[in-house]
């Protein structure tokens, strides 16, 4: 965006910003300015999610400054401060030019090229697009570049699939374009269902037309007229702001027919999904656009040569379509600048769990485990040590702090036992159980199996009973092995990717931190002091100061004492819901694991 | 079959039908739209469905009960919706969930036997960094507690049928709480 000469003040209101109460921040912003000669708007997630809510003020000169965590009550001071007398207030300002923040680190390690519009442009104003070359890409090839040159600038600047497979774009173009069949189909696969993920859903609410523009480009490449966008139903404000950027597109001539005049056709429909796991997976996918239930089926035929109503098709990810536009305008060396040898250009990712700087992160493939964590991310929540990092959902892995230097990039992350996944990265500090987590995502995948083939809806089932035994305390020897034996069994003979990788959090879990699972079973401990069967809440006597609130508290009436005198955990009645640790104010409460171990009881 | 449904409810269920009539694979659309209008979608409704559509009841039912966003009874006055996704689940979302529930008197998910409150375990609603997330009547809530939610659970509860929405009890409708 380029100095107007006025100020404009930008909040961020995508879904997670609108969650911390960006939309109250805006209509601060909208009364406080009443009369001013600013100019007020939105846009969608700027990344430091763990700022919000986030609010870019653009000086008349050019400069930006970003407020972070703006309350309402904050912003007549801000106007006052910076916009009357053009004095930024200091402490409030998480990024800025010229100014050196705690969180400045988390920008400039940054490189960005799928969010470089995201948190920038408006995202349901089209020309707020074309003011950042919006549509300038499509321009360029219609005018000046055969589909096959368009196929073969993405073949060489390498982009493999976002998704988290990593197969090379361009090819799979070139598979659609050489099947035989006049009406082809592209898709968009915007189902997102990792838990854990949002890239998706932010670079939809964020930057819509980017996504729309690399649509186009593949039609026209592969030759069809017609696309998909397969959206989760979880997210209306990216379906929204989806529908606008279409019906802009479309009044304005990009989207439709005989397209900006070059005699190219495409229309752009969007089809909701309905809150189905599988459905991620291509051929599942297909079947549901179809308007039916959401199962796999074997391959091949393959999509590009059968896929929606049997013709062929080609399914992207979000992240791949947003990055082709920057492709065709930038050229394949421009991209391949980034990256490593098999893995080229950026990769977004989604960091979130026990971080302390979490949000939406692009960096270039090959980065390390321990940059992103650290460098970026601004390490752990807790302060505590990292004790893992999740990669790519429920059906990736758990990589050990140990192995922190591995990089990114997706021949790394497989041979290491993990995926890229679609770029979810959880971090887990020590208070994580491992078994816990193997269950936690077993039980996803178990919940979300199609029910089709045998050995993911029998196999998923066995694991997640034996993990639920072994966090019961009632685990047994041999079962580590039963686990690794049945995992392997159910990646080999699962008829898609989502049964095939099922296992893929429990066998990482059990590579990598195997003495876990051990205590549990041989010592009936949760090291961690997660695992409800294994624990025991305690109050410290000589810490309780007898204020009652955890026994008003207690949903089982548990807890039980005499005012300003130490109180008693019934250990028969606790359910062992932890909720007197969250509500004591002298964390008097303490968990222990091992059962008798110094266990007081008045029951 | 479909008879107790009314029948301006059929009027709405025939115009829903009526607009996806040029659309190839339109089932799943369609269920969307029922239940977007009415809040569910039931057995009578999928009944009524297919008659119009031709598309036989069964695969309706199949489709209806295969994706978790289908809901074959009516939610409760308050709809929550407790994220359980890998973010919110290291965050204690099964903590929410569990004083939501000792809160409204259910076991799991379901709606309670005062038909005030529907808990609905989702699978991840992609604002992992506020997480445990939860949505209340549709409103997205940030980085919840047992006890933040217990209040609103409470509030909510408070609040009469009489469209006041801000969990203060209007003069004279304390009776109908």
């Amino acid at each position: 965006m380029s100095s107007t000469g006025r100020t404009i003040v930008n909040v961020g209101l995508a879904s997670c910003g609108i969650a911390a109460g960006a939309q109250k921040v805006y209509e601060a912003f909208k009364t406080a300015l009443d009369g001013f000669e600013v100019q007020l708007t939105f846009s969608g997630c700027m990344g430091m999610c763990y700022k919000e809510p986030l609010v870019e003020i653009r000086n008349p000169d050019g400069t930006r400054h970003i407020y972070g965590k703006v309350q309402p009550a904050q912003v007549a001071q801000i106007v006052e401060e910076h916009i009357q007398k053009g004095n930024p207030v200091l402490d409030w300002i998480v990024y800025g030019d010229g100014i050196k923040t705690p969180d400045s680190d988390y920008i400039e390690r940054q490189q960005r090229i799928i969010l470089k519009n995201c948190g920038v442009i408006n995202p349901e104003e089209i020309d707020s697009y074309l003011e950042v070359e919006g549509y300038q890409a499509l321009k360029k090839a219609l005018q000046s570049m055969t589909p096959e040159q368009v196929i073969d600038e993405i073949s060489r600047s390498g982009l493999r699939g976002r998704g988290g497979a990593g197969f090379p774009t361009g090819t799979k173009w070139s598979f659609a374009r050489k099947s035989p069949g006049k009406e082809k189909y592209v898709i968009c696969n915007a189902d997102e269902g990792d838990p854990g993920a949002f890239m998706d859903r932010s670079v939809l609410e964020s930057n819509p037309h980017g996504v729309l523009e690399g649509m186009l480009l593949a039609g026209y490449a592969m030759g069809a007229e017609n696309g998909y966008i397969y959206i989760r139903a979880e997210y209306p404000l990216a379906i929204k702001r989806l529908k606008i950027a279409i019906d802009q597109a479309t009044e304005k001539g990009y989207i439709g027919n005989n397209i900006l005049g070059s005699g190219f056709n495409f229309n752009i429909m969007i089809r909701e999904g309905a809150g189905a796991f599988v459905c991620g997976e291509e051929t599942a996918l297909i079947a549901s656009v179809e308007g039916k239930r959401g199962m796999p089926r074997i391959r091949p035929p393959f999509p590009a040569q059968s896929g929606v109503w049997g013709k062929p098709s080609s399914i992207n990810n979000v992240e791949t379509f947003a990055n082709v536009p920057w492709i065709i305008l930038n050229g394949a060396d421009s991209f391949n600048r980034f990256g490593t040898e098999s893995s080229k250009g950026t990769k977004v990712f989604a960091l979130a769990g026990g971080i302390a700087r979490g949000g939406l992160i692009e960096v270039p493939m090959g980065i390390t485990i321990n940059e992103i964590v650290h460098d970026i991310g601004g390490g752990l929540a807790s302060g505590g040590k990292l004790k893992a990092v999740q990669t790519g959902g429920p059906s990736g892995g758990c990589i050990p702090a140990a192995m922190g230097d591995t990089p990114v990039d997706y021949e790394s992350l497989k041979k290491i036992g993990a995926i890229m996944g679609s770029g979810g990265l959880l971090i887990m500090d020590e208070s994580v159980c491992m078994v816990d987590v193997a269950k936690f995502f077993l039980n996803f995948t178990k919940e979300e199996s199609c029910g089709k083939c045998t050995f993911c809806r029998v196999g998923t089932y066995q694991l997640l009973n034996i993990l639920e035994r072994i966090t019961r305390g009632e685990g047994r020897p041999g079962d580590i092995e039963l686990l690794e034996e049945m995992g392997e069994k159910i990646r080999a003979g699962a008829l898609c990717g989502l049964g095939q990788t099922v296992p893929n959090p429990v066998l990482t879990t059990i590579k990598y931190f195997r003495s876990e699972y051990e205590a549990h079973i041989n010592d009936k401990i949760c090291p961690a002091k997660k695992c409800k069967e294994l624990i025991t809440y305690l109050v410290k006597a000589d810490v309780c100061k007898g204020c009652g609130r955890c026994s008003k508290e207690c949903p089982t009436g548990a807890i039980s004492g005499e005012k300003k005198q130490a109180f008693v955990i019934d250990q028969e009645k606790c359910a062992r819901c932890g909720l007197c640790v969250s509500v004591c104010k002298f964390k008097s409460i303490q968990v222990i694991t091992g059962k008798g171990e110094g266990v007081t009881s008045n029951g | 079959m479909g008879e107790t449904i009314k029948d301006s409810d059929k009027a709405a269920l025939d115009e829903i039908v009526q607009k996806y009539n040029h659309d190839k694979g339109a089932a799943i659309m369609i269920l969307q739209q029922v239940q977007a209008s009415f809040g569910y979608v039931s057995e009578d409704m999928l009944d009524y469905i297919s008659k119009l559509t031709k598309v036989p009841a069964s695969d309706l039912y199949g489709i209806a009960t295969f994706y978790a966003q289908f809901r074959l009874e009516p939610v409760g006055d308050n709809f929550i919706q407790v994220c359980h996704g890998t973010a919110c689940h290291l965050a204690g979302a099964e903590q929410l969930s569990e004083a939501i529930q000792n809160e409204i008197g259910i076991k799991s998910e379901g709606t309670s036997e005062d038909g005030k409150f529907t808990l609905e375990h989702v699978a991840c609603l992609g604002c992992c960094s506020h997480g445990p997330v939860i949505t209340f009547n549709g409103e997205t809530y940030a980085k919840m507690t047992p006890e933040k939610v217990k209040k609103l659970v409470r509030q909510a509860g408070k609040s009469c049928q009489c469209g006041n929405a801000e969990g203060s009890v209007k003069e004279g409708c304390e009776a109908n709480v």
